[in-house]
């Protein structure tokens, strides 16, 4: 019986161009206070142009209907549990969306003068200083845009390292179970990518490690927990391993809601590693974006951090660009402030403690969920989970049912689907992170859901085969939308409907 | 669906039909099956050179990637433009209508170091 | 603490199902070799008015009710209420990137929208998703026109924004893309002459911004007719999207990039903001990042959802497009409101009102460059540094523009100022008369 859901009536909505009409406004400028000028004189006739050919014309209040129609199609962690694995889809607090609208915060100009900016950089300053504690590493830089970022600003770093010590050295190592922005990372650095297999508890296995490391590799990138949810239990060995060929350990800090307070990257043996803000430090993942990579790095490795760095003068900050050692700068400006503010009230909301209860939270909840649906679907690995738990469909996958089948039924009931089929060491996967903000009510309604979809492949598979059926929109043709791609709307383009046909 | 007598194939799941120094190279029926849908080919142009066992192209389905590897080799000497337009031939005809490349080649005696179709379809009897 | 819904019965029941008896327990297997067992040197956790009262507290240290005249790639335009009202709804904040379309059309459908209001804006066919920023994006297009081309070289013109070819420089050090600086001539704009000299064969993109860094619309024409002739491709980056809502898009490039801070975007001391890439149809798999295509789902009916996944990095990991991975959906969506409230006949109006604010205040002013401009422009000082005049303006409560010393050192007696539909005159007079003195 699905408890969590009920049917209900959605409004339909049409693309903002199909119902513009030439004149209806939604805004309105206040008069010039400065003489109009003639922009063709000024500019040149050919420079200005005729108008934004099909640009939308709505009024304010079709503007307002037609956005918060489209969010009603929307599911969100504001509804419910989104149980996607290694995002850590955690309660975005609301205190830090009024923070970052502070205005002397929100309006700050990059470029004003450091002395008016006092604010901002006391700001990054002092997360800066939260993170490295956090991480027990001894310096960060909060400058990347996004952990690919931040993994792309890390790696640079490694290899300025090694090109100081007279070797920018050839290869990073890649743990089959790596996220794909690892090797892609490690490319456009100008690295060649080798990966390693994982051991049978999902872990990287020492001895094929041993024997691949040479003065040829640069260094390994590593997640931990990794992508399974499994600590690996190796991992200071495995920096020593790396250390004593002269190479460098990077740490994928995506899973890092598993570790605050409780272990710290820097104390076993990590050299740079990113942490996402927008997953840890619940930061709003907005649709897909804004996030922000901050990067954490070893003693070892501070000369090269991206340029400027904050500099503490006469009891002021200010910006200090002089810093031949650094690697560059990776983006314009000083990082994505306006997220670092969000990340910062969350940390000064939970404070130390809280942050470790959160961390257990975090780990409890996981657990109980794999406690509850491990009955019914195949563990992928015996090793304690950590945040997250990870299965195989392997089970279901004898009537014909796959993971992502089970996971368009869970939609169903009421739940955002988890992490589908990755890691790909996991046939089938099922990767689960509920994180700490779930409460014991939501995770037996998604316990539940679980175990009455296997019930459901067991006696009517075509139900999850066919799924979802309740939603407004239905599975939705892929393959189409790869092979004739449509990214844009156009005046006299083939509509094949309307939206409430 | 049959796997001809006459063309030879390749452990990556190619096939190639030789006819004197010229060949037609493609994909199996047995390589369409794993890739589901497929949305988009890329190949090589006219002119380029393909070295046996190195890829010079990829299929792709909605959710993966596929190297194709080039069973003997040779100069292409036609693109078939049918798949750029309607790539979902070659889950259709794969050992027909949506051939790849046609080469000219380099090595004519590499063939005898393909699989023969009864070797193949032990091969991928064997796979599955 | 007020977020963890769990009170330490509900704790104690669950422990109780995974058959242990703390939640020590979940983490006591980790060797004590990495264990921490300290506290964190962090301040205990603080309530929800400490929090404001901090963070209102340090915006009191910034500049607070200045009148502002600073451009230079972050612009001050007003804000739209609507804008923060429809982004603050949970369904858009909290919600994440749009693999489940099934669940997802509300974003989808708004991400299509704004892939389409890019094109319409900047006279290409196909845009994708969003960037990180307009800086990350210039060395994303550079690659791009490598990977079409199978050229490795790049041009960029001094006049594109400094930062972003600093991080332009970063991007391609380790990709064998050398990157070669294009001189600006007397006008301030590109020196086509220059342009000439280094065009060759291997040149696989020729990157100028317009209007660029010094506010001046770039003669795309000479340039496209140049870099044709090479069979180079054309990159046009802006940092100013109001100046698309008047000033004719560049038709004649390649591929845009760009910011687009200026829609509703707060500055924000630097970030988050929004980049776009857009292009022509049939670069479409060169293109990184996400894109949203439409479709039709199971009932005909037609639906959006994520498309040509396969240049990215999470299928083709090493040979990906590109490393990003995620896009500014948020800020996107910010963007869309905003060119939704102000339409065709809005954003013209906004961009009209930015020239002739700018063009005003430099009426009053000695101007550095004779070439058409938007609303940035370069003026001249004499006697007193750029430093010193912007220090006498701080006492009038006005931030002037950016010395430009910084950035091009010959021309450190020049400052770069903007003004737009912001800019109140009594405050463009009194910069003026602070000048003038000066």
């Amino acid at each position: 019986m699905i408890k969590k859901v009920s049917k209900h009536i959605v409004q339909n909505e049409q693309l903002l161009f199909e119902q513009s009409s030439p004149g209806k406004i939604g805004y309105q400028l206040p008069p010039l206070d400065v003489p109009d000028v003639d922009a063709e004189e000024l500019l040149g006739k050919g420079n200005v142009r005729s108008e934004i050919e099909d640009f939308p014309e709505v009024s304010e209040f079709e503007a307002l209907r037609h956005f918060t129609r489209l969010s009603t199609w929307n599911y969100a962690i504001d509804l419910g549990l989104y149980p996607l694995g290694s995002c850590t889809m955690k309660y975005n607090p609301r205190v830090n969306e009024v923070v970052a609208r502070t205005e002397g915060l929100a309006w700050a100009h990059p470029y004003q003068p450091d002395a008016l900016s006092q604010g901002c950089m006391e700001t990054i300053a002092v997360l800066e200083q939260a993170l490295a504690e956090i991480t027990g590493m001894d310096a960060v830089t909060l400058q990347p845009a996004a952990g690919a970022h931040g993994e792309f600003t890390g790696i640079l770093m490694i290899r300025a390292l090694l090109e100081a010590r007279g070797s920018a050295r050839k290869k990073i190592l890649v743990p089959d179970s790596a996220h794909g922005t690892n090797p892609a990372t490690a490319m456009q650095s100008g690295y060649q990518v080798q990966n390693i297999k994982s051991n049978a508890r999902g872990m990287v296995d020492v001895e094929a490690l041993a024997r691949l490391v040479d003065e040829d590799v640069a260094g390994l990138m590593i997640t931990n927990p990794n992508t399974v949810g499994v600590f690996e239990e190796n991992i200071r060995k495995i920096c020593d391993l790396m250390h004593d060929k002269g190479a460098l350990v990077y740490m994928d800090g995506a899973n890092m809601n598993a570790l605050v307070g409780v272990t710290r990257p820097g104390d076993f043996g990590i050299d740079v590693m990113h942490l996402n803000l927008h997953k840890t430090f619940s930061t709003p993942h907005g649709g897909g974006g804004p996030g922000a990579g901050a990067v954490a790095v070893a003693k070892v490795l501070t000369p090269f951090l991206p340029f400027p760095r904050l500099a503490r003068v006469e009891d002021k900050w200010s910006w200090n660009y002089d810093l031949p050692q650094s690697v560059g700068r990776v983006k314009a400006y000083y990082g994505n402030f306006g997220v670092l503010v969000r990340a910062l009230a969350y940390i000064m909301a939970h404070g130390g403690n809280g942050l470790r209860q959160a961390t257990l939270d975090a780990l409890l909840n996981a657990n109980y969920i794999r406690a509850l649906i491990e009955p019914y679907y195949d563990l992928a690995y015996k090793a304690p989970s950590m945040h997250e738990c990870v299965f195989s469909d392997d089970r279901q996958a004898k009537k014909g049912v796959r993971t992502g089948d089970i996971a368009k039924r869970l939609i169903d009931y009421g739940f955002h689907p988890y992490t589908v089929s990755f890691p790909l060491i996991v046939r089938g996967a099922l990767m689960i992170e509920p994180t700490e903000t779930e409460s014991k009510h939501e995770l037996d309604l998604f316990a539940d859901a679980m175990i009455s979809i296997a019930k459901e492949v067991e006696e009517t598979p075509e139900l999850v085969l066919n799924a979802p059926h309740s939603t407004r929109t239905p599975r939705v043709d892929e393959t189409a939308a790869a092979r004739r791609p449509v990214v844009r709307w156009k005046r006299l383009a083939m509509v094949t409907s309307q939206a409430g046909d | 669906m049959s796997y001809p007598e006459n063309f030879k194939y390749t452990k990556e799941h190619e096939w190639v039909e030789v006819n004197g120094n010229g060949g037609t190279i493609g994909i199996t029926d047995h390589a369409q099956h794993e890739l589901g849908d497929i949305v988009f080919v890329d190949m090589p142009k006219v002119g380029a050179k393909l070295t046996r066992g190195e890829t010079f192209g990829s299929v792709e389905s909605v959710k993966a990637v596929s190297d194709i590897y080039a069973p003997v080799s040779g100069e292409v000497t036609q693109v078939n433009d049918l798949l750029s337009k309607t790539p979902e031939k070659l889950n259709e005809d794969p050992h027909g209508e949506a051939w790849l490349v046609k080469v000219k080649l380099s090595n004519p005696s590499e063939t005898s170091e393909l699989l023969s179709a009864p070797d193949y379809q032990k091969y991928i009897g064997e796979e599955s | 603490m007020r977020y963890l819904p769990k009170s330490d019965s509900e704790r104690r029941e669950m422990l109780a199902a995974i058959g242990l008896r703390s939640e020590e327990d979940l983490v006591s297997y980790l060797s004590a070799d990495v264990r921490f067992n300290k506290r964190l040197a962090i301040p205990d956790g603080k309530s929800e008015y400490e929090i404001v009262d901090y963070f209102k507290q340090l915006a009191s240290w910034n500049a607070n009710g200045y009148a502002s005249f600073l451009g230079a790639g972050v612009y001050n335009h007003y804000r739209p209420v609507l804008v923060d009202v429809i982004v603050s709804r949970g369904e858009f904040l909290t919600s994440y990137t749009p693999y489940q379309p099934e669940i997802s059309q509300g974003i989808l459908t708004s991400i299509f929208e704004f892939q389409t209001m890019v094109c319409q804006l900047t006279g290409m066919e196909v845009a994708n998703a969003s960037m990180y920023d307009g800086s990350s994006a210039v060395p994303e297009a550079a690659m791009m026109a490598v990977r079409i081309t199978h050229r490795d070289k790049v041009l960029v013109a001094r006049t594109v924004h400094p930062e972003y070819r600093e991080v332009l420089a970063t991007s391609t050090k380790h990709q064998g893309i050398p990157v070669e600086d294009l001189a600006y001539a007397k006008d301030g704009r590109l020196d086509l002459d220059d342009l000439k000299q280094k065009l060759d064969d291997n040149v696989a993109a020729v990157i100028v911004q317009t209007p660029n860094f010094f506010g001046l619309l770039e003669q795309l024409g000479e340039i496209r007719a140049l870099t044709s002739s090479k069979g180079a491709l054309l990159v046009v980056v802006f940092t100013e999207a109001v100046a698309l809502g008047l000033i004719e898009p560049p038709r004649e490039a390649d591929i845009v990039v760009g910011e687009l801070q200026s829609f509703a975007i707060s500055p924000s001391y630097g970030g988050p903001y929004v980049g776009i890439i857009a292009t022509r149809e049939k670069y479409i798999r060169q293109i990184p990042g996400r894109l949203v295509g439409e479709t039709t789902d199971a009932n005909g009916h037609r639906a959006f959802c994520l498309t040509l996944a396969t240049r990215e990095q999470h299928i083709r990991r090493e040979k990906a497009t590109s490393n990003i991975c995620t896009n500014q959906a948020l800020l996107a969506l910010m963007a869309t409101v905003f060119m939704t409230v102000y339409g065709k006949e809005g954003l013209r109006e906004l961009a009209q009102q930015n020239l002739a604010k700018a063009h005003y205040l430099a009426g009053k002013l000695p101007l550095q460059f004779d070439a058409p401009f938007f609303n940035e422009f370069v003026v001249r000082t004499n006697g007193q540094s750029p430093d010193q005049i912007n220090t006498a303006l701080l006492e009038k409560k006005i931030i002037g523009g950016l010395a430009l010393g910084r950035f091009y050192p010959e021309l450190k007696n020049c400052m770069l100022l903007c003004a737009t539909e912001m800019s109140r005159r009594q405050d463009m007079d009194a910069l003026a008369s602070v000048f003038v003195k000066h």
